[in-house]
């Protein structure tokens, strides 16, 4: 456990990571808190209201049914950290299991499992998602699923190369002259010795899922009916707000994205920087 | 067979699989789903008897579905990817000009992003823990998390209050050319603001992979000895370490593409560039499910091609690559 304490040593002084860690903090309250922050119903039509400009009611003004972006782009917040940390989940479980049994059992399972590794890498995800998003319907469980089980490929890449040094490693060694089985030896003496590395892919991974949620509801496919940041941008570019030349329509939830993502690679960078000394920079 | 001939045959089986795979994964999706599109779309009154007869008979709808199956390889192979519900023409006749225009974008932008990451990522990885090197990844980072869909509006936005350029499609529609300049100008009119968009969000995911290189080949013994040995620190950047950096960069890149393909149907479909991104996504509104799946597979194996030739690139310049 004297790993872990250091490491959060490391990471309070790391300015990237503490950076980061505010703005996904930041956002996880404005998401918890959204009903209580929200000025208006997100939900709440009102004709009279047909794209109205920013006001002092309305902060981003509203979309083509009257509804208060202002609210709706606070609403977003939840999709994006809900989609974003589970798919993220998904595809970290699968690439550390993958990886643990792939670099510890090597042979033919490691290289059958490095080979779908490899096609899961090189196949454009993006396009695969849009099908099968669009086959499968509108599903926040569907969203999940198709980001995080076809993301996985990286984590587990990862996860092999290390195991594969911490296999030769002496404790190890002595784990198995005690007759350890190999599960055991894979979950209680090597996974504690990549959960670091792992933490680092998991930043990066919630980042691609947050990305590729938005980008797929922004092409139609998807949980289109949640309220969620990449479904506002949609609305901009088809209610017109474009050509008006209306900023706070698109504005706010681009920025919103941007900024969580940037937060969350942020915090990965932190982690993998900390990890692996060659990354870290050299004070004075 | 020498070591490389072994390395050359064990990836070019890989790609094969991987196209195979790839062509079975379609079939199955597009057959095993709720509501089998494809037989209810074989079906729509937008087709003529004739049509639907024809189709039926050669993708063999009423066939048991292994032999469909076969069949599907088979008509696949031949570049056969039947009738576009939509477009009531030959999917290949639809989809290879879309290729070729999305090539037109795809190929400037990647090659420009290349060649500014690496002026970039050379300055940061050189001045590794100061504040320009800070500076530099910073907004690499920052760039490289800018949503493409949303960057792309925002140019939108400005280019129409501005009238500086034309923000959808690739040319003028219904325009009449003088000449080919004239044809050309209006191209590269349209081309820029898909082409700005596309390079920057690239730019940055570039400079952190040049940058990461780069400073793992500054610390390798070499570099210490030409420091030694009072070379230049110009000298010393160009010729030892980017050209070893660089190696890594290409299967890096390669490896990536599947990324840059996901930005480039984000940016089509932005500025209604009639690329392939843009007939995924007027396929997916349509529901025009067999341009969908020969889509998929064309993007597919552009990319394992594109990998296996990385592969190969690179172990012919690295000979260390083929005994790991």
């Amino acid at each position: 456990m004297s790993d872990e304490f250091d490491f959060w040593k490391e990471f309070k002084s790391n300015k990237k990571g503490m950076i980061g860690l505010i703005i996904v903090l930041f956002f996880a309250v404005i998401a918890i808190f959204a009903p209580i922050i929200s000025p208006y119903n997100p939900n709440t039509t009102n004709p009279a209201l047909f794209l109205s400009p920013p006001s002092r009611l309305h902060y981003f003004g509203t979309d083509t049914l009257g509804q208060d972006l202002f609210s709706r782009d606070i609403y977003g917040a939840q999709i994006s950290l809900i989609v974003g940390i589970s798919a993220g989940a998904v595809a970290i479980v699968i690439g550390l299991l993958a990886g643990l049994i792939s670099g510890y059992l090597g042979g033919a399972v490691d290289e059958v499992i490095m080979r779908i590794v490899d096609f899961f890498i090189v196949i454009p995800a993006l396009v695969f998602m849009i099908i099968i998003a669009a086959l499968l319907g509108p599903s926040l469980i569907n969203v999940i699923m198709v980001i995080g089980l076809l993301s996985w490929a990286p984590t587990a890449r990862i996860i092999r190369s290390m195991v594969l040094s911490i296999r030769e490693w002496p404790f190890v060694e002595s784990a198995k002259a005690n007759n350890a089985g190999k599960i055991y030896i894979m979950f209680r003496h090597i996974f504690p010795n990549v959960t670091s590395v792992l933490y680092g892919n998991a930043m990066l991974a919630i980042s691609a899922a947050i990305f590729t949620q938005a980008a797929l509801v922004f092409l139609g496919v998807g949980n289109v009916t949640s309220i969620s940041w990449g479904g506002i941008i949609r609305d901009a570019y088809t209610s017109g707000a474009l050509t008006a030349g209306d900023f706070s329509f698109i504005l706010p939830p681009g920025i919103f994205i941007f900024v969580l993502i940037f937060g969350f690679i942020m915090m990965g960078f932190a982690t993998e920087e900390i990890m692996n000394p060659r990354l870290r920079t050299i004070k004075g | 067979m020498n070591e490389f001939q072994k390395y050359l045959s064990k990836r070019v089986l890989f790609a094969i699989v991987s196209v195979l795979v790839i062509i079975s994964f379609d079939f199955f999706l597009f057959r095993l789903m709720p509501g089998n599109p494809i037989l209810i779309d074989y079906r729509s009154p937008a087709l003529t008897r004739q049509q639907i007869e024809a189709l039926s008979k050669q993708f063999g709808l009423n066939l048991p579905i292994w032999e469909q199956y076969v069949l599907f390889m088979k008509n696949t192979f031949e570049g056969n990817f039947g009738i576009s519900i939509f477009y009531k023409q030959s999917v290949s006749s639809v989809l290879f000009p879309a290729l070729y225009n999305s090539l037109i974008l795809l190929l400037p932008a990647t090659i420009i992003a290349i060649f500014l990451g690496i002026f970039t990522g050379k300055f940061a990885a050189w001045r590794r823990g100061s504040a320009s090197d800070g500076v530099v990844t910073g907004t690499s980072m920052a760039i490289y998390s800018i949503p493409t869909f949303w960057l792309g509006g925002i140019f939108i936005l400005i280019a129409i209050k501005t009238h500086a350029f034309p923000v959808s499609g690739m040319y003028v529609t219904g325009a009449v050319y003088s000449s080919v300049f004239a044809q050309l100008s209006d191209l590269l009119d349209h081309l820029v603001l898909p082409l700005a968009t596309l390079t920057l969000v690239l730019f940055g995911q570039f400079t952190i992979i040049m940058r990461n290189s780069l400073i793992d080949v500054l610390q390798e013994d070499y570099i210490n000895f030409a420091k030694s040995k009072g070379a230049s620190d110009r000298y010393i950047l160009n010729k030892h370490a980017v050209p070893n950096a660089e190696l890594p960069m290409i299967s890096i890149i390669a490896v990536n593409l599947g990324l840059t393909v996901g930005g480039a149907i984000l940016t089509e479909v932005v500025f209604s560039w009639p690329g392939i991104g843009f007939l995924i996504y007027s396929a997916i509104n349509a529901r025009d499910y067999p341009i969908l799946q020969a889509a998929f597979v064309i993007i597919a194996i552009v990319i394992v091609l594109a990998n296996i030739i990385a592969d190969i690139l690179y172990s012919y310049l690295d000979p260390r690559i083929r005994y790991q």
